[in-house]
């Protein structure tokens, strides 16, 4: 039977993790296939994977203000989906959508907890490339909350005061 | 009789207008009295007059290559004047002032990849230095194009950023803040696009307009790739009443943004760039 | 032009200065006193000149003062300059009329005829004014019309300075109180009170134009006596100013600190009024307003005088990016002392103090700077 091994190596995300270790994980991994429209996580259920996406895209979606779904993100290819997992109390916090076809590797969050638990130097490296792709995400989540394009935008317009 | 001197308009008439979103339109203009339009480089304004309302700084947003004799203007409503440009039909008079202002540097360019970055509006300065660098294909290298948008129904010239992409060797991308469902493209703000855009950072040049928080930290993301600030440029926006620096209001330290920009080399300005309220 | 030698004229005789440029087709515009203040205005002799007055000038103060000599010229600056005739405050710019069919046609509103000018009087301080508002206006590339129109009809009549004002520092800005040749003007007078020849004139040439016109006076040959004592009058002035400016680094100093509490210091003081912008010979910043008639068929655009101290100035749609009152004053200090130089070559202060003078508060430039200077911050990252 052929490992995950390449694929996990070749993933972005896990890129120059040591071999070891990605031995180890790699039994906490799974080849996952999702079709368009499919709901990969939905909000409140618990969290027990990520997933690490080799191929499509993946929305982060929440609800609305104005009812219906709001997509606020979307991951692709090479990317990683959901940190949930790694936080009590292990809950998506968000829903995430397959816009196209998906190929992902999913990964066990229980094992790796186990094994992060187990191995606290393989953990601090796990939580240093999670913290990064979070602060990522938190400034890039930023810039959109400030409403860029509002009313400041630019067209070289003066004062309307005339 | 055409004026010559810049304070005084001149009469040019509107050949077509046109919605682009919901609060940006086009107006197409043709002079009145001239036989054709002066030639404008990629990245500069004219002065639009709507009769008895007042004067704003329009970017011309048409193809500097395009021979009919008419400008492009994109504007978007945000006040009195630019409500009232919008008001006016096919066959309405109004004054124009210009072209004014530092372009994007396109010859200097030549030989290098282009990496346009627009967010919002600001795609419509971007425009002029996009069509040139088509029409002159061999002088660059890879074309990418980047633009961010606030919701699907803000997206600025849709159609050609998708032809933009059928065409080879140009990469591209759109990307929105937020989408309802049925949106299946990138959603997240424009910067997210830089990482993954294919250029050769050491060689390739950044043109960016959009407002100016994001091209701050476009120049951030830039940067991280190893696209020096030398080779990268911000067209600015201020407070204009002359547009050929007399009035004093555009100034950003010691630059008069319409003279002296409103295309700026980023090593240029990074001091004032930096400071706040300034 | 010829070197012509310097002439001397009595006080009896100073109206036929006058005469003769009226004669040559000149409006004399000239100090009078009005409203409290030396103004300059039109005259019609030299009994239109401020003799016997002098001006106590302190920050935020003002006042006229009787001498007890009847000098014509015993004063400095008063809150108005050569500028308001140069640049005017209000100015038509362009007149636009729309036919029944929407056709528009647009027309220089600058259609004044305007008469030829003599300014009688104008400082060292204020010949470097206007050779910088020159350079704004007619050096920079494009050439405001309206300026040049007005400019090149003027014939100017300098004085060297005989009194140094209250808040004066032209010696720390170099730019008197001795008129120099760099300056250029037509006429060039220097006023004594006593001495061999009691109240007279030194006059010389700076011009053909200036030339001719003292060839029609009567007059005798300056000797070394008059001369000696003109140079000593202007040297006396120049021991004498009321305020000093270190201009040394000054520009560095200023964009170096952008951050520095001082600027927090003067904003609690300052009232954003625009009086220094609107009293500085050099400030040139200035607005339009578009208007039409009832019909809405008439247009016209006007420009006035603008301060980059108003909210309005910095404004786009979504705000003005100088929105405190620090960082207006801050706009106004940096252009004036620091961004001034990479735009037109030279500083845009010429040390004629008035910003200090007609300040209601009483801020003093050469005081801020002096507290930068003392206190100066860490260089800001460039």
């Amino acid at each position: 039977m052929t490992t995950l091994e390449p694929i996990l190596r070749k993933h972005p995300f896990f890129a120059d993790l040591a071999d070891d270790d990605l031995k180890l994980i790699c039994s906490c991994a799974k080849n996952v296939r999702f079709n368009v429209g499919d709901v990969v996580a939905k909000e409140g259920q618990s969290a027990d994977e990520f997933y690490l996406i080799r191929e499509g895209r993946i929305a982060v979606a929440m609800p609305s203000p104005s009812g219906g779904r709001l997509k606020i993100d979307t991951l692709d290819a090479g990317e990683v989906a959901g940190w949930s997992w790694l936080f009590p109390p292990y809950v998506w916090h968000f829903d995430l959508i397959a816009v196209t076809p998906i190929r992902a590797l999913s990964m066990d969050g229980l094992c790796l907890r186990g094994k992060c638990d187990d191995d606290p130097r393989l953990g601090y490296d796990l939580m240093k490339r999670f913290s990064r792709v979070m602060s990522e995400r938190l400034s890039a989540a930023r810039l959109q909350a400030i409403d860029l394009y509002g009313s400041k935008v630019s067209n070289l317009n003066p004062s309307p005061t005339t | 009789m055409i004026n010559v001197d810049p304070m005084i308009p001149n009469p040019w008439r509107v050949a077509n207008r046109w919605e682009e979103t919901h609060d940006v339109f086009s107006l197409q203009l043709e002079p009145v009295e001239a036989k054709e339009s002066p030639l404008f480089a990629p990245g500069q304004f004219n002065m639009l007059y709507a009769f008895g309302t007042g004067e704003s700084a329009i970017s011309i947003s048409g193809d500097p290559n395009d021979k009919s004799g008419l400008l492009t203007h994109t504007i978007r409503r945000v006040g009195n004047v630019t409500a009232a440009l919008s008001r006016l039909q096919k066959g309405d008079q109004i004054g124009l002032r210009g072209p004014f202002g530092n372009p994007w540097p396109m010859q200097d360019l030549r030989g290098r990849d282009l990496v346009f970055i627009a967010g919002g509006i600001g795609l419509a300065p971007l425009r002029p230095a996009i069509y040139h660098a088509l029409s002159h294909r061999s002088d660059y290298g890879r074309i990418v194009v980047l633009a961010g948008a606030r919701e699907p129904e803000d997206i600025l010239f849709a159609a050609e950023l998708d032809q933009w992409k059928a065409l080879g060797g140009v990469e591209s991308r759109l990307t929105v803040d937020r989408a309802e469902d049925g949106w299946t493209r990138s959603v997240g703000v424009v910067t997210k696009l830089i990482p993954k855009a294919e250029f050769d950072p050491a060689n390739v040049a950044a043109l960016i307009c959009g407002p100016e928080i994001m091209m701050r930290y476009t120049r951030t993301e830039l940067r991280k790739r190893g696209v020096t600030d030398d080779r990268i440029f911000v067209t600015m926006e201020r407070n204009m009443k002359c547009a050929v620096a007399f009035c004093g209001h555009c100034q950003l330290g010691p630059e008069f943004v319409c003279k002296d920009g409103p295309v700026f080399r980023f090593d240029r300005i990074a001091f004032w760039f930096a400071q706040r309220e300034v | 032009m010829e070197k012509r030698d310097p002439i001397v004229i009595g006080r009896s005789d100073f109206g036929t200065l006058i005469k003769a440029l009226q004669a040559k087709g000149y409006s004399v515009i000239g100090p009078t006193v009005q409203d409290q203040a030396i103004v300059y205005a039109e005259i019609q002799s030299d009994e239109d000149l401020p003799a016997g007055w002098i001006d106590e000038q302190e920050a935020g103060h003002y006042r006229l003062k009787r001498r007890d000599d009847a000098a014509l010229f015993g004063y400095v600056v008063g809150p108005r300059s050569w500028k308001e005739y140069l640049h005017p405050p209000k100015l038509k710019l362009v007149s636009a009329e729309r036919d029944a069919e929407g056709s528009i046609r647009f027309e220089t509103g600058d259609t004044d005829e305007l008469p030829a000018r003599a300014f009688l009087g104008v400082r060292s301080c204020e010949l470097h004014a206007i050779a910088i508002q020159d350079r704004v206006f007619l050096g920079s590339g494009v050439t405001d019309s309206h300026y040049e129109k007005r400019r090149r009809k003027i014939f100017t009549v300098a004085v060297n300075c005989g009194t140094a004002g209250g808040t004066c520092f032209c010696v720390s800005m170099q730019t008197g109180p001795k008129v120099e040749r760099r300056t250029p003007y037509d006429i060039v007078l220097t006023e004594l009170l006593d001495g061999p020849g009691g109240h007279r004139f030194v006059l010389e040439a700076g011009s053909n134009a200036g030339a001719e016109v003292l060839e029609g006076l009567s007059s005798r040959p300056a000797v070394a006596e008059d001369l000696g004592q003109a140079d000593e009058v202007v040297a006396a002035t120049a021991k004498h100013m009321g305020r000093k400016l270190d201009t040394d680094g000054l520009p560095k100093l200023l964009l170096n600190n952008l951050e520095h509490p001082g600027w927090d210091e003067v904003a609690e003081r300052c009232l954003t009024c625009a009086n220094c912008t609107m009293v500085c010979p050099t400030c040139f910043c200035t607005t339009v307003e578009d208007v039409t008639d009832i019909t809405g068929d008439h247009a016209e655009r006007w420009r006035t005088w603008d301060s980059c101290f108003t909210m309005d100035f910095s404004w786009m749609h979504g705000g003005a990016a100088r929105q405190s009152g620090r960082s207006r004053y801050r706009q106004w200090l940096t252009h004036k002392l620091a961004t001034w130089h990479d735009q037109f070559g030279s500083s845009g202060c010429v040390g004629c103090g008035r910003c200090i003078t007609w300040c209601p508060v009483g801020i003093d430039l050469t005081e801020e700077v002096a507290s930068f200077r003392e206190t100066e911050t860490r260089p800001a990252t460039t």
